[in-house]
């Protein structure tokens, strides 16, 4: 038996034990599905809706909350089709072992491209109406009376003929019993009443009182803190650590190796870890890696611009022929640098190994992806393994494919069995062991006939592939599809917006040691910035204003937006001594576009007034919360654009914290406004579409502003004054 | 062993004087609200009050805090009543994530404290904590709308 074994897992307040006085306050560690529990378990009525006999609403979320609000999201659309009482909604995260257990009754658990609500609007809705349904029947079988004299509303069931009444609550055991409706028809999104509307987030009451619990906050008996250094160049190894240096230090109980890459210290707490750990003797061996520099990567990337071999993404017409013909030809170099996530909680996983069962506490926007590295890593069936998850302190992607600090907490409690062990990474070990937004150049080359219309253009991208690195299967014939996001020739998720008659739209695939990952936005972030900045370009090099350049080569959906944003933002009346600039953009299924209200003064300093960003997201399931990802994904990529840069050198990494990897403050956040403009006819996402358009809406305005054309990232590095 | 006064309790810890009181607060004395950013003061996530004052709880050794009284974000409400600041946040909706909305409504409190009424260039110049989901605009308007309660 374990300490954690011993203890009443659903009455187990962490914390209240590790304190007197009255001081801290205890808060409950998740352990998966109250229903789950024997103590206190009520029925289901279905796999996603419990209802206690109080009348409480308890929703099942797969997906996982990281600040992005489809945790509220997602039991709006559960709750509209169940028809109960908003008031009374909690909800409840399943574990993926609960999910493999139950044939995966609950579907994807993956958290990232924006596919929360996107991808599982249809059976989460229909689960709230089956759930309804039987709720119903519960009650017109109770009181003997034709279903079809009963309805619902509010959690409340009423025969209309008798006006007799009863509530979910008193209904849900009997409803628990019987069989799931078979044919099930959703409400039209016009009649919505729940979903649709600007509701409050259902999580913040304990994230201003310090009650919410994330990863890093959590504590069991017997607990002990680990932290990690791992090979500062990725591809070397540890030669050698001297753990005796250490092993008297105060609260030190083990130094460990991890993999053959990383060393931890365990101690009875943090600092004390972190404090051996930076004194620990470590000897690398750096590997092949160790005269790479970010000088290095940029020729690798620069020879791919011109290189014969590239996949092509988007082809249409003979635009080499075009551009030969053309009365005008218009070339230019951009490049986007690596991005560190840097999500505000450092990486961290707690575990719990004994021979019998691994346990972790893990704050993932992946818990199936984790579930089977833990499984992978501690050697035992899935079965024998489940993934507690906990509020995110961010995730941006960070938190999605990949596993690397879960492995490591369960490799550490391999060595320490029947003790809870939490990792928690420095913001130094999270800053240089990220899997950074991918580097890459771009050459743009355009064709103007006579008259100023666009009639050919190519762009050759030059750089990383993710999914090469982080799930080669995905692959086509050694392409990257995903390289192309935003510069498809068509397709429901992330279409290119431009009717041009000749295109070449191609990537030479160059691969850094560094390992790439999914950032907010992926790859639209630059593809956005190339082909938005360069249209740009082409409208000033063909006398044309931006906005009218764009409107007659927009398809459909891209054009709606961009007028939009143009609309509401005044486009072309900026107030005295502040410019526009505009972009427009597809991913993740929903069409955004924005445009930016910018000043440099004389002496080149940029201030970004305001952002006007339209999205048509198809559905808005909680404009309030559209509105609040919006201005968010302009932090996060304007932060990228006036700051971000990863740099490269010994192999290594060399920012290791905010001071070194600056980031957006108030005191520069534009005025943001939001045009929402579903059309209703799909179903987009969210999070982040609309990141991507930040940056070249504000580069472009800072073109309008100074007549300086910036191509290379990020704008710290630039002298704005004008020219 | 140290004498601190955190939220108008009084406590003893054995730690080293040289811990952070961060981790004392977090780690000793199961204050997890306050939170881990960056442990060099760029991040704010970490803010209490000393004696009133808005500090970066990473880096400032625990021995150095002495006498003067620590609040932490589970301190803030009085007698059960939130502070016009916690009200505020949850009033516009402020946190996405939320990790770092402890340290940011710490800041705030003791800006408030100092200026009931701050315009947008006082918030610009004080408030200085990082929030990577980006709510910087909804901060704001929850910092004027908490000033307007008075």
């Amino acid at each position: 038996m374990t300490a954690l074994t011993q203890v009443n897992r659903r009455s187990f307040l962490a914390g209240a034990a590790a304190i007197g006085g009255g001081l801290s306050l205890g808060f409950r560690i998740p352990f998966g599905l109250a229903g789950a529990q024997a103590a206190d378990s009520v029925p289901e009525v279905n796999a996603w809706v419990v209802i206690r006999p109080d009348d409480t609403v308890v929703i099942r979320i797969a997906r996982s909350e990281m600040g992005q609000g489809t945790l509220t999201g997602l039991a709006q659309l559960v709750a509209e089709e169940l028809e109960c009482d908003w008031s009374k909604i909690t909800t409840e995260y399943p574990t993926p072992g609960q999910n493999v257990a139950r044939n995966r009754v609950w579907g994807n658990f993956s958290t990232g491209g924006s596919r929360g609500i996107r991808e599982s609007n249809q059976y989460v809705r229909e689960g709230g109406a089956a759930a309804r349904e039987m709720l119903i029947r519960a009650a017109a079988a109770g009181w003997g009376v034709p279903l079809a004299e009963c309805s619902a509303a509010n959690s409340v069931i009423t025969h209309e003929p008798s006006g007799r009444t009863t509530t979910y609550g008193k209904v849900a055991a009997e409803a628990a019993k019987l069989e799931p409706p078979k044919d099930i028809e959703l409400k039209d999104p016009k009649d919505w009443k729940i979903a649709g509307k600007p509701l409050k987030r259902l999580d913040t009451a304990d994230k201003v009182n310090g009650k919410q619990v994330y990863g890093i906050d959590l504590r069991f008996p017997g607990m002990l803190t680990a932290t990690i250094r791992d090979c500062p160049v990725p591809g070397g190894k540890v030669k050698s650590f001297d753990a005796a240096k250490v092993e008297g230090m105060r609260g030190v109980k083990k130094v460990v190796p991890v993999g053959d890459t990383a060393v931890a210290v365990v101690a009875d707490n943090f600092w004390n870890a972190r404090t051996a750990l930076a004194a620990l003797p470590i000897v690398w061996d750096e590997g092949p890696n160790v005269k790479v520099t970010s000088a290095t990567i940029a020729d690798m990337l620069k020879e791919g611009l011109d290189a014969e071999q590239a996949f092509v993404g988007n082809k249409a017409g003979d635009a080499k022929a075009a551009l030969a013909g053309a009365a005008k030809v218009v070339e230019a170099v951009y490049s986007y640098p690596y991005q560190s996530h840097s999500p505000m909680e450092p990486m961290n996983t707690t575990a719990l190994y004994t021979p019998e069962k691994c346990e972790v506490w893990c704050p993932t926007q992946s818990a199936e992806g984790i579930l089977a590295a833990i499984a992978e890593v501690s050697g035992l069936p899935v079965a024998k393994c489940d993934v507690y998850k906990v509020l995110l302190g961010g995730g941006f992607g960070r938190r999605g494919a990949f596993t690397d600090f879960a492995r490591q907490a369960v490799q550490i409690a391999i060595q320490m069995p029947g003790t809870p062990v939490k990792l928690l990474w420095t913001r130094e070990e999270d800053m240089t062991h990220d899997y950074y937004h991918p580097i890459t150049q771009c050459k743009l080359r355009g064709g103007l006939d006579a008259a100023g219309n666009l009639v050919g253009l190519q762009m050759r991208i030059s750089g990383q592939s993710i999914l090469a690195a982080v799930f080669p299967q995905n692959l086509k014939d050694g392409m990257d599809p995903a390289a192309f996001q935003g510069l498809n020739p068509g397709g429901p998720e992330a279409a290119f917006g431009y009717n041009i008659p000749n295109v070449l739209i191609d990537h030479a695939m160059r691969n850094p040691h560094i390992r790439p990952g999914f950032w907010r936005g992926v790859n639209t972030n630059h593809n956005a910035i190339y082909s938005e900045c360069f249209i740009d370009e082409l409208a000033h090099a063909a006398g044309k204003n931006p906005l009218e350049f764009r409107r007659k080569m927009l398809k459909p959906k891209h054009l709606a937006v961009l007028n939009a944003a143009a609309e509401r933002a005044g486009y072309g009346k900026a107030p005295t001594g502040t410019y526009h600039g505009l972009a427009q953009f597809m991913g993740y299924g929903s069409y955004v576009a924005a445009c930016a209200e910018v000043s440099v003064s004389t002496e080149g300093r940029l201030k970004i007034h305001r952002i006007v960003a339209a999205t048509n997201p198809g559905h808005a399931v909680n404009p309030a919360q559209i509105e609040r990802q919006v201005a968010g994904s302009f932090v996060y990529g304007l932060s990228a654009a006036l700051y971000g840069e990863i740099t490269v050198n010994g192999g290594a990494i060399e920012q290791t914290n905010f001071d070194t990897y600056n980031v957006m403050r108030i005191d520069e956040m534009p005025k943001v406004e939001v045009v929402i403009v579903p059309t209703g006819d799909f179903w987009g996402g969210v999070g982040e579409p609309t990141i991507c358009v930040a940056a070249p809406a504000v580069l472009n305005a800072i073109f309008a502003a100074t007549g300086k054309r910036i191509r290379s990232l990020p704008l710290k590095d630039q002298d704005l004054k004008r020219v | 062993m140290l004498r601190l006064t955190i939220n108008e309790h009084t406590q003893q810890v054995d730690v080293d004087p040289d811990t952070p009181l961060l981790w004392v607060l977090r780690d000793t004395l199961s204050l997890t609200g306050t939170k881990y950013g960056c442990g060099i003061a760029q991040c704010g996530a970490c803010t209490v009050h000393i004696d009133g004052i808005a500090t970066r709880s990473c880096s400032m050794p625990v021995s150095a805090v002495g006498a003067r009284k620590i609040t932490t974000i589970e301190g803030l409400a009085a007698n059960g009543t939130l502070h016009k600041v916690q009200q505020a946040w949850i009033d516009n909706d402020v946190p996405q994530c939320g990790y770092c909305q402890s340290g940011m409504i710490m800041a705030v409190a003791a800006l408030l404290k100092d200026n009931a009424t701050p315009t947008d260039a006082d918030i610009d110049s004080t408030i200085t904590n990082i929030c990577r989901c980006g709510t910087y605009q909804q901060v704001r308007e929850a910092i004027h709308a908490a000033a307007a309660k008075a």
